[in-house]
């Protein structure tokens, strides 16, 4: 993060030095870019933090501890799919749930389709690269994850 | 900058939101205090990294030539592209949001649709930042073998959607206002 920022201010300074109404042209763009999908973005952290909030990690917990392996790998994806939970709070869960004994290839369908769909940035996304190739990427991502969470289970 | 109506009214339902969370929490809601912390650690992290990402994508776009990129990524570039973009996105760290105006100077430089998907994939996937995180919670053979099958996955996912793609008007429009 603090890597980001340096670089940023370090390619502006840069960019300033050599040309600066091309610098000028640039950040502005930027910006503009930015402030397009803003309100979007907002819009989404906002239901990422209510489906978070609303939903205790117990409450996971339990439907992913379920007896019923094919049920859980199932709820795992949807879960997964539709929630936007940054990495410093998705592996602690994962962890706490491997403690819990919760199954390794229901964890992996949970964190890669953590990783790889994501349901509630689908309008986000759907503005960079239109509706037809969000949903594939979404489907097949989706197909994929399930297929590297049951691999998993199998090999280790 | 001109407010559409529509932006207007995505504030209001944005200040609703947050009005009634907050009235709920004052009242000593619990999940309504969680949705606050969580919701402020999450827009920090979107207002401190995504301006960034898209300064650096508007600077790169007036300063780096197509004529420079598309060699190395764009459809003839074959596996030496595609290792280029993989290891691109394992520089990287953030949300997948954060990835799509990325992708979207890729494309506008050049780059392969598969290209542009197999950076998807690396990046939601195989970011180094975030392999210490997993690896540090979850142990190094979950996380190797993980990525390992990650991998081909994701390839064989950019391949299918290029081949989908290719016969459509595909492109990775560039967000105006």
């Amino acid at each position: 993060m603090v890597f980001l920022l340096i670089l940023t201010a370090i390619s502006i300074l840069v960019s300033f030095i050599f040309d600066r109404d091309k610098t000028y042209k640039g950040v502005t763009k930027g910006i503009k870019m930015f402030w397009g999908i803003f309100p979007d973005l907002v819009i989404i952290l906002i239901v990422a933090s209510l489906l978070l909030g609303l939903i205790p990690e117990n409450t996971i917990a339990h439907y992913l501890g379920q007896d019923s392996s094919l049920w859980a790998i199932i709820i795992a994806s949807l879960i997964g799919s539709m929630a936007l939970i940054p990495g410093f709070i998705a592996f602690p869960l994962a962890a706490f749930l491997k403690e819990a004994g919760v199954s390794i290839n229901i964890l992996a369908v949970f964190i890669t389709t953590l990783m790889m769909v994501g349901i509630v940035t689908f309008p986000v996304e759907m503005k960079f690269f239109g509706f037809k190739a969000t949903l594939l990427r979404n489907v097949l991502s989706f197909i994929g994850a399930l297929i590297i969470g049951l691999l998993m289970g199998v090999l280790l | 900058m001109k407010l559409k109506s529509k932006v207007i009214f995505k504030f209001i339902v944005i200040g609703i939101i947050i009005l009634i969370t907050l009235v709920a929490k004052s009242m000593g809601n619990v999940s309504a205090a969680l949705i606050e912390v969580h919701f402020r650690s999450f827009f920090l992290e979107m207002i401190l990294f995504l301006p960034c990402m898209f300064i650096l994508v508007g600077l790169i776009d007036l300063w780096l030539p197509r004529s420079l990129v598309e060699p190395h990524i764009g459809k003839d570039s074959g596996i030496k592209g595609s290792f280029w973009i993989i290891f691109l996105a394992m520089l990287q760290a953030g949300p997948l949001y954060g990835a799509f105006p990325v992708a979207a100077i890729l494309w506008k430089k050049g780059s392969s649709i598969r290209n542009i998907f197999i950076y998807l994939g690396a990046f939601s996937t195989l970011k180094i930042p975030m392999l210490t995180f997993e690896t540090s919670f979850l142990g190094w053979k979950f996380t190797l073998l993980r990525t390992v099958i990650s991998l081909p996955v994701f390839i064989l996912i950019a391949f299918t959607l290029e081949f989908i793609l290719k016969k459509t008007d595909f492109s990775v429009k560039e967000i105006k206002l």
